[in-house]
């Protein structure tokens, strides 16, 4: 199992877990775990509705695209640690992260 | 007040193609949208990424399925209110429906139906604690009248194309320009980015870099923006105007307020004919919800044939209908 957590717009941490091998986005677990993060564009870097900040576990996490930097570099409150979720293959490198919602259908 | 048989909320593909169902059936069709074009998500998000899972073709980019949507209900005449979002929605005695939009206007219709994607898209808001008593009275999230900002000192705040584009445009119109970025360069597209930067050089724009806006001051109204830099230097700056171009980011809005049965954001139907709870009200598209619902353009011109069906009852209350091929009857323009 791949474990990691989420924290929600109203500051609830709780924790994700995915099997292993498992070919997914971490938009597209978000989204299947029942967070409501639109997820627009369905995974292209080009609406940002599924911003995060990685609150744990950054450095650990696969290398930015170009496409995914020029988005972020447009959002109002983007910080040094936001990354696009639909841009993040889940795998073993996501254990022990903290991934905190930055922007959802609700607010 | 625009009256109209079938008023349409959200001018994307499903909306823009219940035109043509609903012409099919002599109906006529107003459709309202938050954003000032047609075409939702595909011309806003996407418009030059292929779609490949249109029937009948290969690939497709999106903003020519939005072209040939266009062109394809052209002949039933619809109207249109654009970069409007409507917010009111009253059943009338009856059975018809009023609804009102941000700016005022009246649509008087018999069906409603709901075509609107993920929500209405929404300007994203800097994090400021005050902003929201500034919309209006200085903080203008869309330029629909760039006159307005003539001889007026203005702060663009942002880092894409759309906040590069209107610098350049407003610093031949407004007296003071400002923009203002968090970071140190631009990776919007590099022809603005370098024009952005040649009239900072001329003076015709001040550039703010690795800064953020921290404050707005003013009585009533936007007279000051305080902006703090990434080496903390604070920065008051006079502005008439605070223009944030962060991008949109799709919200439910008022919709939730409408007595419809809600399911996470999305509105319930039945599969006969994408109803929703209140009579006269049908939702397709993304923004409905139903067991086994897939969220695809293909299946949102299916709900909407089969929403035109029954709408057909609701505008022609004492007239039977017959279902005719178009290969048969052609398309009858009105």
């Amino acid at each position: 199992m791949i474990s990691f957590e989420v924290e929600d717009l109203q500051g609830e941490v709780k924790t994700v877990e995915v099997p292993e091998g498992i070919s997914l986005s971490l938009m597209e677990v978000l989204k299947a775990s029942e967070y409501p993060i639109a997820a627009t564009c369905g995974g292209m870097a080009l609406c940002a509705t599924c911003h995060v900040e990685v609150v744990k576990g950054f450095d650990g996490l696969p290398a930015f695209t170009d496409p995914e930097l020029d988005m972020i570099d447009t959002l109002p409150n983007a910080t040094s640690e936001s990354r696009l979720a639909c841009q993040i293959h889940v795998s073993e490198k996501l254990n022990g992260a903290l991934f905190k919602l930055k922007e959802t259908v609700e607010g | 007040m625009i009256k109209t048989d079938i008023c349409i909320i959200g001018a994307g593909p499903v909306g823009l193609f219940a035109v043509f169902e609903a012409g099919l059936l002599k109906m006529r069709c107003h459709l309202v949208d938050s954003l000032p074009a047609i075409g939702g998500q595909l011309s806003e998000i996407y418009p030059k990424k292929p779609i490949y899972d249109i029937p009948g073709f290969p690939a497709i980019l999106a903003h020519e399925l939005v072209d040939n949507l266009k062109k394809q209900i052209d002949p039933f005449n619809p109207t249109f209110t654009l970069g409007e979002r409507v917010e009111g929605l009253r059943k009338l005695d009856d059975g018809s429906f009023e609804l009102t939009t941000s700016d005022k206007t009246i649509i008087h219709c018999k069906v409603v139906a709901i075509a609107a994607g993920l929500g209405c898209f929404e300007p994203r808001r800097p994090e400021l604690p005050n902003i929201i008593l500034y919309e209006g009275k200085g903080v203008s999230y869309m330029i629909k009248d760039p006159e307005t900002f003539r001889d007026k000192k203005i702060v663009i705040a942002g880092g894409g194309d759309s906040a590069l584009d209107w610098s350049i445009f407003l610093s031949d119109v407004a007296k003071e320009v400002t923009l203002v970025h968090r970071n140190e360069s631009f990776r919007g597209a590099p022809d603005s980015a370098e024009k952005v930067v040649e009239l900072a050089k001329e003076g015709k724009i001040n550039l703010l870099l690795s800064a953020n806006l921290t404050a707005i001051k003013g009585e009533g109204k936007v007279e000051a923006i305080t902006i703090t830099g990434k080496d903390k230097k604070v920065t008051e700056l006079e502005a008439d105007y605070l223009i944030p171009l962060f991008g949109l980011s799709p919200k439910l809005g008022p919709i939730a307020e409408w007595g419809l049965n809600l399911d996470k954001n999305a509105i319930e139907v039945n599969t006969f004919d994408y109803a929703t709870n209140i009579p006269g009200i049908f939702a397709i598209g993304d923004i409905n919800t139903y067991p086994g619902k897939l969220k695809l353009i293909l299946c949102g011109f299916h709900e909407a044939a089969l929403m035109a069906q029954s709408a057909f009852a609701f505008v022609y209350p004492n007239q039977k209908l017959s279902f005719k091929y178009t290969t048969v009857n052609g398309v009858n323009a009105f």
